[in-house]
C-alpha cells in the first residue's frame, strides 16, 4: 500500500511534467523566434514576417495551455509531495517566488504585444515589447531550472537532527547543478522551438507548394536552429561533464559504466544480459573518458563506488541515448540543407528533404521529454539528493489513484483542444488572405523576393 | 513588524487582489452564459471579451503568486494543506484548466459551442465555490492529524452548515462584484444597452449578497467561537464594510457614479476581508499552524520580502502601461480599437 501511494504519486507528477514541459519549451523558445522573425521583417521591409503576427496567435493558444498546466503542476507540487516542499520551502522558495514575477511580467507584455500590432506608428517600438517577453520566459525558465538543480545538488543549508539551520537562499540557487543545467535547458527550447516552425513550414510546403513566405520562414528558422543546435551540443557536453564531477552515478548509470576505470568507452544502445552485461551494442573507445573529462585517458567513476540502493534504475540509458542521438541528427538536418541550397544543382527543397525536416519537428520534443525523464529518473531514490528520498517526500493521501485518472482525462482533453483550436485558426485565415488584408496596395510586389 | 507579519500581509493583500479580479471574471463567464439563454449575448458580450481577453493571464498569475507565496513564507502549509487538500484543490485546478483552455478556444475557435459556453459559466460558479473549500479549512475540525498523518474530514465537511454558507457567500460576492464592475466597463464604454442589463444585475444580487454575509458570520460563530469574538472585537471594520455597501448600492440605484460605486464595492470587500483575516490570527490552520511556528526561516523570510519589492518595482510600471492601453482608453473600451 504505502509503495503504491509513492508509485502514484509519481506518476502522477511525471505526467503533469511531461505534459506542461512541451509547452513550458514553447513558451520559452517561441517568443525568441517571434522577435527574431519581426525584427527581421522590419529591417528588411518585407511584408512576409507577417509570419511574427501569425506565430503569435498561435503562441498564445500553446500559452493558455502553459498557464493552465503550470498551475496545475505548482498546486500539485504541495498536493503530491507535501513533505518535500516542507523542507524545500525552507530552502529553495526564493526562485519559485521570483518565477511567478516572471510570469507576471512576460505575461503583461505579451498582452500589451498581441494587442497592439497596428496601435504604433513606427514598427520598431511593437518589436521593442517583444524583448519583455523573451526576457521573462527566458527567466522563468531559470528559475525553475535552479529548483531542479538544488534537488540534485543540494545546497545552501545544513540539516541536523531534522533541523534546518544556516540557510542561505542564493548558495541553494546557484548551486553547482545550476550553470550547466540552466545552460542547456535553455539552447534546447530555443533549438527546439526553431525546429518546430522549420518543421511546420515544410510542412507547408509539402502540402501547398513552394510559397516564398513558407520558403522564408523554412530558412530562418534552420539557420537559426542550426547555431542553437551546436551550441546545444556544446552545452549537452557541458552537463555530461558536471555529472562525472559532481553527480557520477547519474552518469554512470546511463552508460552503463559499472566499474571506475580509465580510457571509459562510450556505449551506445545495446541491452544487459543475465549477468548484467551490455551485449549488442556500439563502443567508442575512450569516448566517456572523453565526454567527462575530455581527455581519453581519465578516470570515470562507475557505479561500484555506490550502494546499490542508491543508484538509478539502469533504462535510463536509452533515455540518454536517444536524447543525444536525436541532438545529433537535428544539427546533421539543418546544416545538410543548408549545403544543398549552396550548391546549385541541389534542391534542397526536394521531397525526402522536406520529409527529414517535418520528422525533425517530432523528434526535438521527444529530446526534450527524454532528457528530463533522464534528468529526473537519473536523480533516483532521490527527491532531494543525499537528504530525503522519493518515498519520504511523498503523500499518504489514499485518493491519489482516482487524481490520475482524473488528470490524464484533462490532458487528453486540453491536448485535444489546443490541437483542433490551432488547425482551425490556421485553416481559417491562411497566409494569402491575411496578407491581401494587411496589404491590400501592394498587391504587385507579390513575388519579388527570393 | 515581523517579517513573518509582513509576509502574511502582503499575501492576504494579494489573496483580496485575486478575489476581486478574479470575481469579476467568474461572474462574467456566469453573465456571458445567462445572456446567450435569454439571448441578449450579441450586446453582452462584446463587452466582456474586451474586457477579459487581455487580462486573464494576469489574473491566474495572482492566484499563482498567493499559493507560491504562502509555500515560501509558511511551509508547514505545504505539508498540512496540501495532504488534506489533494482532493478539493485538484478539482479546482480542473476547473480552472477547463476555463483557461475557453480562451484559447473563445479567442479563435470557429463558433461558440453551447456546451462550451456552458462550461464557461458554470465554472465560473464552481472554481470560487471550490476555492473557498480552503477558507473554511482553515477554520478547523475538519483537517485532523493522528499518528503522523493529515487526513479531510470529508463527512463533516459535507455536512457542515459553515462549509456551505461559505461556498453561497463565495458564489453570490463573485456575481455581485462582477455585476457591479461591468457596470462601470459599459457606462464607460457608453454601452447604454449593456449598462441597463448589468446594472439590474448589481441591484438583483445585493440583497442576496448581504443575507449569505450574515449567514456565514453566524456561522463562524457556532464553528468558531474564537474567530468570532475576535471579529466582534473589530465590529468597527464591520460597520465599515456595512456602510460602503449601502453607499454602492445607493450610487448605482440613481444610476450615477458607476466608478465611485465599483470603488465602493472594493472597499466594502477589502474591510470585511480584513476583519475575517485579522479575527483569524494567528492561525493559518486552526489549531495546528500559526503564523510564528510556520514560518520560514529568517534569511528566507527576509530574502523573500526584497524579492517582493525588487518584483514590484518591475511590475508596477508595466501593470500601469496595461492598464493605461486597455482599462483606461477611452478609444479602446469603446471598441475602435
Ligand atoms: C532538444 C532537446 C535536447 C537535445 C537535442 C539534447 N538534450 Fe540533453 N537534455 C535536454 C534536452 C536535450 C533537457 C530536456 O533540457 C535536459 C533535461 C534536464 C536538463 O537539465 O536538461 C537534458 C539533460 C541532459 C543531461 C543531464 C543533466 C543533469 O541531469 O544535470 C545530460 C548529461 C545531457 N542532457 C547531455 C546531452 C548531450 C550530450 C546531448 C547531445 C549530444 C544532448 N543532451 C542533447
Ligand atoms: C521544481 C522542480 C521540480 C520538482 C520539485 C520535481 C519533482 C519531481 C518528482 C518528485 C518526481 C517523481 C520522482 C522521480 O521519479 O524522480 C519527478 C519526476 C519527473 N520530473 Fe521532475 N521535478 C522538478 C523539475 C522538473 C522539471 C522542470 C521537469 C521538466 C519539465 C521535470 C520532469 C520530470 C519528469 C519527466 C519526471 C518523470 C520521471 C519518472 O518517470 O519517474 N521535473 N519530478
Ligand atoms: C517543477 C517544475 C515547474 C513548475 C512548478 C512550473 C510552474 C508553472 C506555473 C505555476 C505556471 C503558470 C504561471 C502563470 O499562471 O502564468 C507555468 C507556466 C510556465 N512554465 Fe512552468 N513550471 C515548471 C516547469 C517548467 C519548466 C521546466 C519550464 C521551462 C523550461 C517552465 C516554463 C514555463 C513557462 C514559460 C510558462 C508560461 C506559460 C507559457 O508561456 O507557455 N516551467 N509553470
Amino acid at each position: 500500500m504505502e509503495m503504491d501511494t509513492v508509485l502514484l504519486s509519481r506518476l502522477i507528477t511525471a505526467m503533469t511534467l511531461g505534459f506542461h514541459v512541451i509547452f513550458a519549451t514553447i513558451g520559452v523558445g517561441v517568443p525568441l523566434m517571434i522577435c527574431i522573425a519581426e525584427f527581421v521583417g522590419i529591417k528588411k521591409k518585407d511584408r512576409h514576417y507577417i509570419l511574427a503576427k501569425r506565430w503569435a496567435r498561435g503562441f498564445v493558444i500553446t500559452v493558455a495551455i502553459g498557464v493552465v498546466t503550470g498551475t496545475a503542476i505548482g498546486l500539485q507540487l504541495s498536493l503530491v509531495w507535501p513533505n518535500f516542499m516542507r523542507v524545500a520551502g525552507n530552502v529553495i522558495a526564493l526562485p519559485l517566488f521570483m518565477e511567478v514575477f516572471a510570469f507576471f511580467f512576460e505575461a503583461i507584455f505579451l498582452g500589451i504585444y498581441l494587442y497592439t500590432w497596428d496601435r504604433f506608428k513606427n514598427p520598431i517600438i511593437h518589436w521593442l515589447l517583444s524583448i519583455p517577453v523573451v526576457i521573462g520566459s527566458m527567466f522563468s525558465a531559470i528559475f525553475i531550472t535552479t529548483v531542479n538543480s538544488f534537488m540534485n545538488t543540494p545546497a545552501g543549508f545544513v540539516l541536523e537532527g531534522g533541523d534546518l539551520s544556516e540557510v542561505n537562499p542564493i548558495e541553494a540557487m546557484f548551486s553547482l547543478a545550476t550553470p550547466s543545467k540552466v545552460f542547456h535547458v535553455l539552447t534546447s527550447s530555443y533549438l527546439t522551438c526553431a525546429i518546430l516552425l522549420a518543421a511546420i513550414a515544410a510542412f507547408m510546403i509539402l502540402k501547398k507548394g513552394a510559397s516564398s513566405y513558407h520558403k522564408k520562414a523554412l530558412n530562418l528558422m534552420l539557420a537559426v536552429a542550426f547555431v542553437f543546435g551546436a551550441i546545444n551540443l556544446l552545452s549537452g557536453d557541458t552537463s555530461a561533464k558536471f555529472l562525472a564531477e559532481h553527480q557520477p552515478e547519474k552518469l554512470a548509470a546511463a552508460e552503463w559504466h559499472f566499474e571506475t576505470e580509465k580510457n571509459a568507452d562510450l556505449i551506445l544502445f545495446g541491452w544487459l544480459n543475465e549477468d548484467n552485461e551490455p551485449t549488442g551494442v556500439i563502443r567508442i573507445p575512450g569516448a566517456l573518458s572523453f565526454l567527462a573529462h575530455n581527455d581519453f585517458n581519465s578516470e570515470v567513476i562507475g557505479l561500484d563506488q555506490f550502494p546499490e540502493d542508491e543508484t538509478p534504475p539502469l533504462w535510463v540509458h536509452y533515455m540518454f541515448d536517444f536524447m543525444a542521438v536525436i541532438g545529433m541528427v537535428l544539427v546533421a538536418v539543418s546544416f545538410f540543407y543548408f549545403v544543398l541550397k549552396k550548391l546549385k544543382k541541389w534542391n534542397e527543397l526536394s521531397k525526402p528533404m522536406l520529409l527529414m525536416i517535418v520528422s525533425t519537428g517530432p523528434l526535438a520534443f521527444l529530446a526534450v521529454e527524454f532528457g528530463w525523464i533522464y534528468a529526473e529518473v537519473g536523480r533516483q531514490p532521490w527527491i532531494i539528493r543525499g537528504y530525503m528520498t522519493v518515498a519520504e517526500g511523498a503523500t499518504t493521501s489514499p485518493y491519489l489513484g482516482l487524481m490520475f485518472f482524473l488528470f490524464l482525462g484533462l490532458y487528453i482533453v486540453l491536448a485535444i483542444v489546443c490541437l483542433t483550436t490551432l488547425t482551425k485558426l490556421f485553416r481559417q485565415n491562411p497566409v494569402e488572405a491575411e496578407l491581401e488584408r494587411q496589404y491590400p496596395v501592394k498587391e504587385e510586389r507579390e513575388n519579388d523576393e527570393l | 513588524m515581523s517579517y513573518e507579519m509582513i509576509g502574511i500581509s502582503v499575501l492576504w493583500i494579494f489573496l483580496y487582489g485575486y478575489i476581486i479580479v478574479a470575481s469579476v471574471d467568474f461572474g462574467a463567464g456566469f453573465f456571458a452564459y445567462y445572456a446567450k439563454l435569454t439571448k441578449k449575448d450579441h450586446i453582452m458580450n462584446q463587452l466582456i471579451s474586451r474586457y477579459l481577453s487581455p487580462v486573464w493571464e494576469v489574473t491566474n498569475v495572482f492566484f499563482v503568486f498567493f499559493f507560491v507565496g504562502i509555500i515560501g513564507f509558511f511551509p508547514d502549509t505545504a505539508y498540512y494543506y496540501g495532504t488534506a487538500l489533494l482532493v478539493p484543490a485538484s478539482i479546482s485546478i480542473i476547473l480552472l484548466a477547463i476555463r483557461g483552455s475557453f480562451y484559447a478556444f473563445h479567442n479563435y475557435g470557429a463558433k461558440k459551442s453551447n456546451i462550451y459556453m456552458f462550461l464557461y459559466g458554470a465554472t465560473g460558479l464552481f472554481i470560487p465555490a471550490s476555492l473557498s473549500v480552503a477558507l473554511t479549512l482553515s477554520e478547523g475540525g475538519f483537517i485532523v492529524e493522528e499518528n503522523g498523518t493529515v487526513s479531510l474530514q470529508f463527512a463533516e465537511l459535507f455536512s457542515s452548515p459553515l462549509s456551505w454558507s461559505i461556498v453561497v457567500l463565495a458564489i453570490v460576492s463573485v456575481l455581485f462584484i462582477s455585476a457591479a464592475f461591468l457596470s462601470f466597463y459599459a457606462n464607460r464604454a457608453q454601452d447604454t444597452e449593456s449598462l441597463k442589463i448589468v446594472r439590474g444585475y448589481t441591484l438583483f444580487w445585493g440583497t442576496p449578497m448581504i443575507v449569505s454575509a450574515l449567514t456565514a458570520f453566524i456561522a463562524i460563530s457556532q464553528h468558531n467561537e474564537r474567530h468570532f469574538s475576535n471579529m466582534m472585537d473589530l465590529w468597527w471594520l464591520l460597520g465599515l464594510s456595512v456602510g460602503f455597501f449601502m453607499i454602492a448600492m445607493w450610487l448605482i440605484y440613481r444610476g450615477k457614479y458607476y466608478g465611485l460605486a465599483f470603488v465602493s464595492i472594493m472597499l466594502q470587500f477589502l474591510t470585511a476581508f480584513f476583519a475575517y483575516g485579522i479575527g483569524h490570527y494567528p492561525y493559518l490552520l486552526y489549531p495546528y499552524v500559526t503564523i510564528s511556528d510556520a514560518a520560514t526561516n529568517e534569511t528566507m523570510g527576509l530574502a523573500l520580502i526584497i524579492a517582493f519589492i525588487g518584483g514590484l518595482l518591475l511590475l508596477i510600471p508595466s501593470l500601469m502601461l496595461l492598464m493605461k492601453l486597455f482599462l483606461f482608453d477611452a478609444d479602446y473600451v469603446k471598441g475602435k480599437k
